[in-house]
């Protein structure tokens, strides 16, 4: 009898670990493959192909301070890398169209913006933080990860980590 | 007849919990606008920071309050 209380109890607490971890996501870490973005049905114009190119998916909101505050340093990226194969896109997390086209009127970006409506991207990459991006290598894969903007340091990473893709 | 009423009763209990933590949700990141905006910071008004300092200080004051000691009155 004792017995059969044992293996109950074991199956009672392996139903409530399930129940608890149901809800983590696991999110893209590095070495995965980027997902299909055309499935996802962003509003804007994706690049035509992002085949052998450095291509940096940056994930903000208008309403996030450090947001803001990076996308000096991402427009310069762009300016600095996208000749020698870098892209960068950001996908706006906002719930209302408008609030990312009146931020976009005061932070004008000089990269690709594209808007996830239906938040199902960002719930594939499973972020922590906002912002968070993932720097992808040529073949694809994710290299490097970043969350949150911490200025000049966060800034500097990204410089050293584009030049070490593109120079492979 | 102990082992069958103890297993409803795990069984009862396990579900009440269940019922219960489905109504539980995380905010994820890229859900915090209302939580990111002005008015949820607990120091957006500089006056009410003032009366709770002032507050602080007065009622902490025998135990050193903000740095300086007194009597803990509240008279200044």
């Amino acid at each position: 009898m004792k017995k059969t209380s044992n293996s109950f109890c074991r199956i009672i607490a392996a139903i409530i670990l399930l129940h608890a971890f149901s809800g983590l996501a696991a999110g893209l870490k590095v070495g995965d493959a980027m997902p299909d973005l055309a499935g996802f049905k962003l509003d804007g114009k994706l690049p035509d192909s992002l085949a052998g190119k450095v291509v940096v998916i940056d994930f903000w909101a208008s309403w996030c301070g450090p947001c803001k505050e990076s996308f000096p340093a991402m427009n310069e990226l762009q300016k600095k890398y996208s000749d020698k194969g870098l892209v960068i896109i950001a996908v706006n997390e906002d719930e209302e169209a408008s609030d990312m086209k009146d931020f976009l009127k005061d932070n004008p970006a000089n990269f690709t913006v594209v808007r996830d409506a239906g938040q199902k991207l960002v719930a594939v990459a499973g972020i922590g933080t906002m912002p968070s991006s993932f720097v992808f290598g040529p073949d694809g894969k994710i290299k490097f990860t970043h969350a949150g903007f911490h200025g000049a340091e966060t800034r500097k990473q990204y410089v050293q980590e584009i030049e070490s893709l593109l120079t492979k | 007849m102990k082992t069958r009423t103890f297993r409803v009763g795990c069984l009862l209990l396990l579900g009440g919990a269940m019922f219960l933590s489905a109504g539980c949700g995380t905010v994820q990141p890229w859900q915090r606008k209302t939580l990111a905006d002005y008015t949820m910071r607990a120091d957006r008004d500089p006056l009410t920071d003032g009366f709770y300092d002032h507050i602080f200080f007065s009622r902490e004051m025998a135990s050193g309050g903000k740095g300086v000691g007194g009597g803990g009155c509240g008279c200044n």
